[in-house]
């Protein structure tokens, strides 16, 4: 056992050294060498990339005029066998040493698994409100009856061997076993009644001029993150759109991504909307409610602020599990409104805000808002 | 007080397990030894996946030097083991005794299969000639290196140490992969022959003056002249001859603390024991799986088994469509070898035979498969195994292509069926395991203690950018200007690094 210790604790100093390194604290001379692989995940029609980072020391190899190998399998000349990449490394693999690129597919449930390992996130704790019961079906008995998408094959061939056995008709030479109707056995459910555990995301995005093209794939990924997150801890959840520039109206996804207005910014049009929302169709007790606004960060006037705290503090705190501001760094943005949440709410724990300087910073600005558990 | 319980009785399933795996390692010995396998004696160690997965990243030896790489492997093997994605089955040691590890989580069958191809790599490793150089006791040599860098790092510090082995590790790769059989680069290397003037042409004594001329011929003296000129000359030069092992030249040559020179020799001890494995992987893998393979089926299989071992058995063959799997290959390259020699299909009669028939139903009864196996196992490596047994026929029944990037469509595109091409770029591939060859060609340039190197340009340029990086390595060592001379897009050239600024020169206008 103590060898076993003594192993663990080895390799975890190498690897937290090369976390270091990784992350830039140290040895600041072998950044340039750092590359971002990747192990690829498919998640439906969608790839998906779980991020490995490499670091490779430079040795005298062959450069880019040697993109050829040997490969086996059927095919004419001229058949394709990979894609090429984008900057002219690496190939098909095989005989080529030091390829990290694996495919496979993964389920939300797992991506939501692996973003919460890397982040490190904590596992949600809902509010208590387990006075909502829903019925839920679990398939853990077994029937004589049923339909035969059902059927359970091992119990039915133990039901038929059983027989053959008893009856004396099983021939250990010619072991064919063949069911007939009493044999068959089925998956049948239960209902169970199970506590509801709801929750809508609100998303709330500034679609004024200067919201660029750049800060709404930025909104998008964080999103598609956040959704993912969410979806693996609720059973049920919504998601709702609203964007707003001088005025706030509620949108489709597809739109919500895509719109371009310009204009000015009042935020306080935007909560207005989402505090009207959620007291329409989102039942405090009944709903775990999260509210995200994205903005660069510019808004009218120090009286459209003032009334948009108002709002939070009147309509929205008692009533949401956490309000999360993102504020997306634009060329035109001045940032001031994320200082002013916080000036403002300075202990609030159900304001989160995170400032995503770009796209890199996606992880660090999921973590600052899912990162509380709540 | 239901803990303790609990924990005695998983206790004893360990134990269990052992036992049964300790039955089956005594069974599947016996089989090897009766085909006539003579594997190192082997210990099993056996793992939990975490330990697997640490244990690899260093190589196989706990005990290794520390240093981030090995925690960058270990961070890709836990995420690939994580997320299902891949899975170490097998991880055996060249080691006297040899070490193998198996995987606590494996079913019964997995490990039978694994200590199969266990026995298979360690009789490789044994009887192969290109390991008969290595390092038996490496476990105790390795658990050295570890001690002494540890050692390093507590005198000379973390960051200047690390910083060096950074160095060292980028130029890992320059030794002389194919001298790995000879005990030349062990030989103590400090001859000093006497100089030769440059006069001294020894003239046979001529009993009358006049005849001196006809027994000592002008012609013959000049020329004696001038081969000992010659041989004076080469001893000028530094290296005598150009020398691929580079990693032994600096340890040599270049102005080093002798720290900085350990770790370098650690560096090339290790690449040196590890080339081997590198240098016959397609046999060494080929050679366990097939043996694993035929213990299986023919002896250690259960019936409940079958499906099983097929199905992981099948999966270790697997192909991606245009990749070569080394085992895949391998395996089906010492089958054709065996069918061949035992049906006397060899030699020059079935060469020269043009009629297709006659050589599909060839059979002259032989029965030399078995003997050919073994023969070939001892002393071919991945390059003249390809050489001598890859086939046309092989080449047309397994379906092997050469494939190229096709910049347009920029994808990899299927660009040749023919046999020599696809040899020809398999041999390629094998020759220095890959790396391109890079010689010291002077460690004492314009005279002014730079050091040259030359690429041996084979069709195929170097990465410039990396090469640089490399240079710039190679100067932390010689701590004098470096130099390697190359050819970019067809022009011959020379890469220079003096510490400040990287040069480039264009070597055709300058007439070099």
């Amino acid at each position: 056992m103590d060898r076993t210790n003594t192993y663990i604790k080895k390799i975890e100093k190498d690897h937290a050294r090369f976390r270091e390194i990784i992350r830039g604290q140290i040895r600041k001379d072998l950044r340039k060498y750092i590359s971002n692989g990747e192990m690829i995940g498919r998640q439906g029609k969608y790839t998906v990339s779980i991020p490995l980072p490499q670091l490779r020391l430079p040795t005298f190899r062959y450069g880019s005029n040697d993109r050829s190998g040997v490969g086996q399998g059927p095919g004419d000349v001229g058949t394709p066998i990979a894609p090429g990449d984008q900057d002219g490394h690496g190939g098909p693999g095989g005989d080529q040493p030091g390829q990290h690129i694996l495919e496979v597919d993964l389920t939300i449930a797992e991506l939501a698994q692996i973003l919460g390992e890397e982040l490190s996130l904590p596992l949600i704790k809902p509010k208590d409100r387990s006075s909502i019961l829903i019925d839920h079906e679990k398939y853990t008995g077994i029937a004589r009856v049923g339909p035969e998408s059902l059927r359970h094959f091992k119990r039915t061939y133990r039901e038929a061997l059983k027989r053959a056995v008893a009856t004396g008709t099983y021939d250990p030479t010619n072991p064919v076993i063949i069911p007939v109707r009493e044999d068959k056995r089925y998956r049948s459910w239960k209902v169970k009644e199970m506590p509801q555990n709801a929750a809508v995301i609100i998303y709330m995005m500034d679609v004024s001029g200067s919201m660029g093209d750049e800060q709404k794939e930025i909104v998008r990924t964080e999103a598609f993150w956040i959704d993912t997150w969410l979806r693996s801890q609720y059973k049920k959840l919504e998601t709702r759109y609203i964007v707003h520039d001088a005025a706030a109206k509620e949108v489709d996804r597809e739109t919500f991504y895509h719109l371009k207005e310009s204009g000015g910014t009042k935020i306080s049009t935007a909560y207005q909307l989402c505090s009207e929302l959620i007291r329409k169709d989102y039942n405090p007790m009944e709903w775990n409610i999260y509210p995200f606004h994205f903005s660069d960060g510019d808004n009218w006037g120090s009286e459209d602020t003032k009334r948009c705290m108002e709002i939070l503090s009147d309509d929205l705190f008692p009533r949401v599990n956490v309000f999360c501001y993102g504020q997306v760094k634009s060329a035109y943005g001045s940032g001031q409104f994320k200082k002013d949440l916080d000036d403002r709410f300075p202990k609030n724990e159900q304001l989160l805000t995170s400032e995503i300087r770009d796209k890199d910073s996606i992880p660090d600005s999921i973590k600052d808002f899912l990162g509380t558990g709540k | 007080m239901s803990q303790p319980a609990k924990h005695r009785e998983t206790q004893k399933k360990v134990l269990s397990q052992a036992d049964q795996l300790r039955r089956a390692q005594d069974e599947i010995l016996k089989y090897a030894h009766a085909y006539g396998l003579q594997p190192f004696r082997t210990v099993f160690e056996l793992v939990s996946h975490d330990e697997m997965n640490e244990i690899a990243s260093y190589g196989g030896f706990p005990t290794r030097y520390p240093h981030w790489r090995f925690g960058m492997e270990y961070e890709e093997l836990q995420k690939g083991y994580s997320w299902g994605l891949q899975k170490i089955y097998e991880l055996v040691i060249n080691n006297d005794p040899c070490y193998a590890y198996l995987m606590k989580s494996n079913m019964m069958v997995d490990q039978k299969m694994v200590i199969a191809h266990v026995y298979g790599h360690s009789d490789f490793f044994r009887n192969n000639m290109w390991f008969s150089q290595t390092n038996r006791r490496m476990i105790d040599e390795i658990a050295n290196h570890g001690t002494r860098l540890r050692r390093h790092v507590e005198r000379y510090g973390q960051e200047n140490v690390e910083g060096f082995l950074d160095a060292a590790l980028s130029l890992e790769s320059l030794i002389d992969y194919h001298s790995v059989y000879s005990p030349h680069r062990r030989r103590a290397r400090y001859e000093f022959a006497e100089e030769h003037e440059a006069s001294g042409v020894h003239k046979l004594k001529a009993q009358k003056g006049y005849m001196d001329r006809f027994i000592n011929p002008p012609e013959f003296l000049d020329a004696q002249r001038k081969k000992i000129e010659e041989q004076f000359q080469k001893k000028k030069r530094f290296p005598e001859e150009p020398t691929k092992d580079i990693l032994e030249f600096l340890i040599e040559y270049a102005p080093l603390d002798n720290w900085q020179r350990d770790i370098l020799s650690i560096v090339r001890e290790e690449a040196y024991y590890f080339a081997p494995q590198a240098l016959t992987k397609i046999m060494n893998e080929g050679w366990a799986t097939y043996w694993h393979a035929k213990i299986m089926t023919e002896k250690a299989l259960k019936e409940g088994e079958v499906i099983d071992f097929a199905d992981h058995h099948s999966a270790t063959l697997g192909m991606r469509p245009g990749a070569i799997n080394p085992y895949k290959l391998g395996v089906e390259l010492w089958r054709s070898i065996e069918e061949r020699w035992d049906k006397g299909q060899f030699g020059r009669e079935y060469d020269e035979c043009d009629d297709l028939s006659a050589k599909r139903a060839w059979d002259k009864k032989l029965g030399q498969g078995r003997e050919k196996i073994f023969e070939v196992r001892r002393i071919y490596n991945d390059i003249t195994f390809i050489d001598d047994f890859l086939t046309k026929d092989f080449c047309i029944q397994h379906k092997l292509f050469v494939y190229k990037h096709n910049s347009q469509s920029n994808r990899y595109e299927i660009a040749d069926r023919d046999f020599e091409a696809v040899k020809r770029s398999l041999l390629f591939r094998l020759t220095n395991m890959g790396h391109p060859v890079i010689v010291i060609q002077d460690g004492n340039f314009r005279n002014r203690a730079e050091l040259l190197l030359k690429h041996r340009h084979e069709g195929v340029d170097l990465e410039v950018a990396e090469a640089r990086d490399t240079l710039r390595n190679m100067h932390r060592v010689w701590q004098r200007p470096v130099n390697l001379e190359t050819v970019v897009d067809d022009q011959p050239r020379l890469l220079s690094y003096d510490g400040d600024k990287f040069k480039e020169e264009d070597l055709t206008s300058s007439g070099a």
